[in-house]
């Protein structure tokens, strides 16, 4: 039988309606887990991310010759030396946080990473990375997984979506996880004023407060409304943080400065996920300047701030960030100075706890059919690493869970040891 | 006084709702009389944008004069408008179904275009424009219950939509893939029924399938053109029949007939097997659950209709509408509502009189949906997926202000019925209609009511519950569902 998405959403629906810690509770169940202490945070490039514009293999002649339009010069790549085949690379131009990031070693790079068959769909990528479910992408996001093997009670800010939509990853079994993209914004409001006001609020919350079983729909928006006003004071906290580094005003960057805020108030939360678009860059990519270009500078300009300001403030060693995207894209570029999409991509990784470097191998690129590094008749890079060996090494060795049993078999792989 | 629950759910699903002016009109009408009034809206004269700036209806928020021809501010304000007013409301509905459906974001189209010509290739109306562009909603309101054939040919020819998925750089030498992909990923058949080939025959297709930029005195605008020298003219060959006869390859034409090409293939995609039942099946999803499934006996019937009226979509909306599928009470609030319904319903029930469509779209933004801004061309993500503890605050927080500024309103009309907390909360509860309260919420409102001291009625109590309870009601889980 096939799913739709929607009929993933309905059929999830009832997953919803487990009930939330009394707000009394959570102030302590926050501080008992921020005790423990690492987060992480996902930072997900939608739309497919050129991994060949990100990393550049400057000294690889097909790459010149099958992107005339689009390539960075070898003159202006940032390098960072040679992977284990021995292909010397360079980061875009634009990324010279990344790079500095880099040389103090806590910026891991894993080339080629991806999983067998690749979907060149936004959505079904998307839903594979989600699910970490190549043959069969429904159900709960591994996210999702490792929050419903936290104990229960459940605080509802143990997961902190930053974007509008809450991501497929994150989508549980028995934990809501509040999307909250602006946290100034994030305040319950009444008609009236004074002692009114306060019967409004304490009406709202005896009014959601009903879960009935037999109205799983009902009682989903009801936990979430029961969530949202649980979760009012502590976020209002963060909305007044003071960063200790200047943000970007970029939606990466406001978004990167409420992680921040987060962590630096002890609100507790474990995943944090972070998103940012524009990555489907069909048309007039550019090189050192242009779309991509400029791509990359807001996520640069976002995450420098982000890292000095948890260094500034000793958080570095207690969080990481770890970035991907759906695919890479196509080798040879377009007729539209752009890209189509692609396969193998990029994952990054950095923090404190991260053992910074190059993971993995490039592709050489030269368009025959019978190059191992590419597939789809030479246009597209093959994968080499399992992506859910990335998961796995951050399941098992920075959240401390067993990713065989979340990931649903083992994708472990000793060469990703970037933690 | 309350409309009869059929009435009222053909309201909500076929339109925003109903003011209660236009309940209680509804409520002299019989179900299938509804019916036919909503589906044969030609017989209404499309006149609803002759009142925008009228006093009584929704007021318009602007910098200068009210452009919703040119500036996508406006044409926002105009969508909202109409959502509110139309005599119409299945064809805005309709209208709202095939943006979604044919998602196209005016961000990227500015940047390519510039923001006057994307504010024109989106919202532009034909009457009102200098050169006569149709905007891609208006292509929307034209073809509302149109033919699907017909609408994916002007979809595809469509400026916005041309833009959009780069279909302007589809060249002869380097095939752009984006269209050819979304076509029958997401606008026809389904992912799983296409091939990685197909799609690259498919860009092949439309290569040449381009825009042109035009500029006449201080106007710049985009209109489509086919541009034969781009063309591919080889042979392209499917995995799926393109013709009736089962041929799988496009022959090779000349590039003067190669337009040809790109129709036959978008006859092939309305044609395609799977194309019938995917619509349906949305179409259920939008009309009448996203709770349940619907049965294969009615994806079938809607299927068969959509296939031998020659893909009439009014004769298979018609047929949905009519079915005992969609008029069985179980359905009736069965449905996420998505942030425009919310609005837009909250607005018809609660009132707009000093109330202004500019004040509600950031409140829309704060909900997770920005006219012409889907996510992406798959649309915005619906059912559960509106609703997180941000949105869901927001949504609070629209009812909040909406009932703020219509609260001395809302004291008049409540007050031959705020005798007692009781009558006024039935009051209010009819006015709104929410999904069913069950005895314990019914509770929960009316210790709000009598929380502060004893009932007197006097007018500062009812202006301050009924705008209280307008918060509560339009704010609560149950009014979320349509």
């Amino acid at each position: 039988m096939q799913f739709t998405r929607r009929e993933f959403m309905r059929g999830g629906v009832a997953a919803f309606t487990v009930g939330f810690a009394a707000p009394a509770f959570l102030s302590e169940l926050a501080r008992a887990q921020s005790a423990t202490g690492r987060s992480l945070v996902v930072l997900y490039l939608s739309g497919g991310n050129d991994a060949l514009s990100t990393l550049v293999p400057y000294t690889d002649p097909s790459y010149y010759s099958r992107r005339p339009g689009v390539a960075v010069p070898a003159s202006n790549v940032l390098q960072v030396g040679a992977d284990l085949s021995g292909h010397p690379l360079g980061l875009h131009p634009s990324l010279t946080g990344l790079k500095s990031i880099f040389d103090a070693g806590r910026l891991a790079i894993i080339q080629r990473t991806g999983y067998a068959d690749a979907s060149r769909s936004h959505f079904k990528g998307t839903d594979i990375l989600a699910t970490a479910n190549p043959q069969s992408a429904q159900g709960t996001g591994w996210l999702g997984r490792y929050l419903d093997t936290l104990p229960s009670p459940v605080d509802p800010l143990s997961a902190w979506n930053t974007a509008n939509l809450l991501p497929h990853a994150l989508q549980a079994a028995t934990v809501g996880v509040p999307s909250i993209p602006n946290a100034t914004e994030y305040a319950f409001s009444s008609p009236n004023t004074g002692v009114e006001a306060e019967y409004s609020a304490a009406a709202s919350l005896a009014m959601s407060s009903h879960l009935p079983v037999e109205q799983p729909q009902l009682s989903f928006v009801n936990s979430t409304a029961q969530a949202a006003l649980a979760t009012l004071d502590r976020v209002g906290a963060v909305a007044a943080y003071v960063p200790t580094a200047v943000y970007p005003d970029t939606g990466v960057g406001r978004a990167l400065q409420a992680v921040a805020g987060s962590l630096a108030t002890q609100v507790g939360t474990k995943i944090f996920w972070v998103q940012t678009g524009g990555y489907d860059t069909h048309a007039s990519q550019g090189t050192v300047d242009g779309g991509y270009a400029g791509l990359l500078s807001t996520l640069d300009g976002g995450l420098s701030a982000f890292y000095e300001d948890l260094s500034n403030q000793g958080l570095l060693n207690q969080t990481m960030v770890l970035q991907f995207s759906e695919f890479g894209r196509r080798v040879s570029e377009n007729g539209s100075a752009g890209t189509d999409h692609g396969a193998g991509g990029l994952m990054l990784a950095l923090g404190g706890g991260v053992q910074g470097g190059l993971y993995g191998t490039a592709a050489t690129l030269d368009d025959t059919p019978d190059n191992p590094t590419l597939e789809n008749n030479g246009r597209d890079v093959k994968y080499e690493t399992d992506f859910r060996a990335v998961y796995a090494r951050v399941i098992d060795d920075w959240l401390g869970t067993d990713s065989v049993s979340l990931l649903g078999g083992d994708f472990r792989n000793s060469a990703v040891d970037f933690v | 006084m309350a409309v009869d629950p059929a009435i009222a759910h053909l309201a909500r699903r076929a339109g925003f709702g109903y003011s209660p002016a236009e309940g209680a009109t509804l409520n002299q009408m019989s179900v299938s009389g509804a019916i036919d009034a909503l589906v044969d809206y030609e017989q209404v004269p499309d006149t609803v944008d002759d009142n925008i700036g009228t006093p009584g209806f929704l007021g318009i928020t602007t910098r200068g004069p009210f452009r919703p021809n040119e500036r996508i501010t406006d044409a926002r304000q105009r969508v909202l408008f109409r959502m509110v007013h139309s005599a119409r409301p299945l064809q805005e509905k309709m209208a709202l179904f095939w943006h979604n459906h044919f998602a196209t974001g005016f961000g990227k189209i500015a940047g390519q275009i510039g923001p006057d010509a994307a504010s024109r290739a989106l919202g532009a109306k034909p009457s009102e424009d200098a050169n006569g562009l149709r905007g891609q909603y208006e292509l929307f309101r034209e073809y509302a219950l149109g033919n699907f054939r017909d609408l994916l040919i002007q979809v595809s020819q469509d400026p916005a939509m041309v833009a959009w998925l780069d279909g302007d750089t589809n060249l002869k030498a380097n095939p752009q893939e984006n269209y050819a992909r979304e076509l029958m990923e997401l606008f026809t058949m389904g992912v799983e029924f296409y091939t990685e080939s197909d799609v690259y025959e498919g860009a092949r297709v439309f290569t040449g399938w381009n825009l042109a930029s035009n500029r006449t005195a201080d106007t710049r605008y985009a209109t489509f053109r086919f541009r034969p020298e781009q063309h591919d003219t080889e042979s392209k060959t499917f995995s799926f029949p393109i013709y009736p006869d089962g041929g799988q390859t496009i022959p090779a034409r000349s590039s003067a007939d190669g337009m040809q090409d790109g129709l036959d293939f978008i006859n092939a995609v309305a044609a395609h097997p799977e194309t019938g039942p995917r619509l349906a099946r949305k179409l259920y999803a939008f009309f009448v659950s996203e709770f349940t499934a619907p049965s294969e006996a009615l994806v079938q019937q809607l299927a068969g209709v959509y296939y031998a009226t020659g893909y009439d979509m009014r004769s298979v909306v018609r047929t949905l509408l009519s079915s005992a599928e969609f008029q069985d009470p179980t359905h009736y609030f069965a449905r996420y509502s998505w942030p425009l319904e919310f609005v837009v319903r909250l607005i018809k029930s609660v009132g707009w009189t000093g109330y202004s469509a500019g004040a509600a779209i950031t409140p829309l933004a704060n909900t997770g949906q920005i006219l012409f801004e889907p996510p992406d061309v798959s649309g915005w993500r619906l059912g559960t997926d509106w609703f997180s503890t941000g949105t869901l605050l927001a949504r609070m927080n629209f009812a909040s202000s909406l009932a703020a500024n219509q609260q001395f309103n809302l004291r008049d009309a409540a007050t031959p019925q705020a005798g007692t907390p009781e009558g006024l909360l039935g009051y209010m509860v009819d006015r709104l209609e929410p999904g069913p309260y069950d005895t314990q919420v019914e509770n929960d409102l009316l210790d709000y009511l009598n929380a502060g001291g004893a009932w007197t009625g006097s007018s500062a109590q009812v202006r301050t519950k009924a705008a209280g309870l307008a918060h509560l009601i339009g704010g609560s889980s149950e009014y979320q569902f349509v």
